[in-house]
């Protein structure tokens, strides 16, 4: 059972390698947005204080929708998702390892670069240790949920369209619980309660988000 | 043993076939005839469990392959048009992650000795982009090599841009299958050498 998880993991993060710079598309989209706010609102560095968390947060999720239309359409395409769906494994299992890779592969980065993009909109350092830890516990929703909203519209004319319409009104809550943690933070009202419904809505997601996933893989392939 | 009986089979909002039945016993080699566009691609597909029937019920070993899925694709080879063949991973990755995916422990050496037996001994380590068509399809079929313990196996045009030989070599493969016990299920417009003649099921009959 380990082992089909391992090797779907492996496998996919081997891809993600060969492919970088698709991956690495995926995080310049993410820095030139935030890069982009700036100029359109001004220099004014209070403004951009005030506005930092919902910017860093909303170019995280629009990356991730950038990218999520990607997860299943190669298999899709060449036959392995045919090949996964005959596996005698629960589907659900290799859905959380494709998942997992995805994240790994664009969620992290994205993780990764933001604190130095949150000193770019002169976001306390005291609020980035917090702007990290609920973009490492919201992106991962965002793949699980954006992976069902792939998952359905797998191999539609203008899929790619569908799949934002789909699966940005599921995207609210954690843009409001992500970017309400960093503003809390800096307030000084504290950001446990907001990091705590996040990490509730994770452990949601990873119970359920990869059951709906394959069901929905299975309604594509038929 | 697999039966199928009164299959009917919805394409869109067109029935392709109905009243389809057929029975599968060990040792039984079955081609699916019929001109293009009749449904044995669909039928297939049926007989996978990767799309549902219209009407009608699929058994394995007296069970409906619904009911237990995981037992039934535990016996089941399934290889589509689609090779399932990633343009970024070599034949040896592609195909070792074809073995792992399917939950068949297949090491190394085992997998470089199929793809050697199957004429890629050359091309182990290259990107599978740069593959003929012919030899794409010869990494997918490298599988059944290294799973002849799956007692059924179903394959949609498996000597589509093979060479004479890799026909007979494949041809042989599939007879030894069936002499071993096993099923063997396919469609194809070319006239294979195989050891005794495969019975034949014309989907055109139960056309709609």
């Amino acid at each position: 059972m380990l082992s089909t998880f391992l090797a779907v993991l492996r496998r996919d993060l081997l891809l993600a390698w060969r492919g970088r710079a698709d991956v690495l598309v995926t995080l310049a989209f993410f820095v030139i947005v935030v890069c982009l706010f700036p100029f359109g609102v001004g220099a004014e560095p209070n403004q951009l204080r005030a506005i930092a968390p919902g910017v860093l947060w909303v170019a995280a999720l629009l990356a991730c929708l950038l990218s999520l239309h990607r997860l299943f359409a190669q298999d899709y395409s060449d036959g392995t998702l045919e090949q996964l769906l005959l596996s005698s494994e629960p589907a659900a299992l290799w859905v959380t390892a494709k998942v997992l890779a995805f994240w790994l592969s664009t969620g992290l980065p994205v993780v990764a670069v933001a604190p130095g993009l949150a000193l770019l909109l002169d976001l306390e350092q005291g609020a980035l240790p917090v702007l990290v830890l609920s973009l490492a516990l919201g992106t991962p929703i965002l793949g699980l949920l954006g992976a069902v909203g792939a998952a359905l519209t797998l191999g539609l004319r203008g899929g790619g369209m569908l799949l934002a319409l789909l699966v940005l009104p599921l995207f609210v809550p954690v843009l409001i619980f992500g970017a309400g943690a960093v503003e809390a933070e800096m307030s000084g009202t504290g950001a446990a309660a907001h990091l705590l419904l996040l990490g509730g809505g994770l452990a949601g997601a990873l119970a359920l988000a990869p059951w709906a996933c394959a069901a929905a893989l299975r309604i594509s392939t038929d | 043993m697999l039966e199928a009986h009164d299959l009917a089979c919805l394409k869109g909002d067109r029935l392709l076939f109905r009243e389809l039945a057929f029975c599968l016993q060990a040792g039984d080699l079955l081609r699916v005839a019929g001109p293009n566009g009749v449904g044995k691609t669909s039928l297939l597909r049926l007989v996978t469990g990767l799309a549902l029937p219209e009407a009608g019920e699929i058994r394995w070993q007296g069970a409906s392959i619904r009911r237990e899925r995981e037992a039934f694709h535990r016996e089941l080879l399934y290889l589509g048009h689609a090779p399932a063949i990633n343009d970024l991973l070599s034949p040896l990755e592609n195909l070792r992650f074809a073995c792992a995916a399917a939950g068949d422990d297949s090491d190394e050496a085992s997998c470089t000795r199929a793809l050697e037996r199957i004429g890629l001994a050359d091309q182990l380590d290259l990107p599978s982009r740069v593959l003929s068509q012919g030899q794409r399809r010869r990494v997918g079929l490298a599988r059944l090599f290294l799973s002849a313990r799956r007692a059924l196996w179903v394959l949609d045009e498996p000597f589509t841009a093979l060479d004479v030989n890799a026909v007979a070599d494949l041809a042989q493969a599939l007879s030894e299958h069936c002499a071993g016990g096993g099923m063997v299920m396919l469609t194809t417009h070319q006239d294979a050498p195989f050891t005794r003649t495969p019975r034949v099921l014309d989907v055109g009959a139960y056309a709609c």
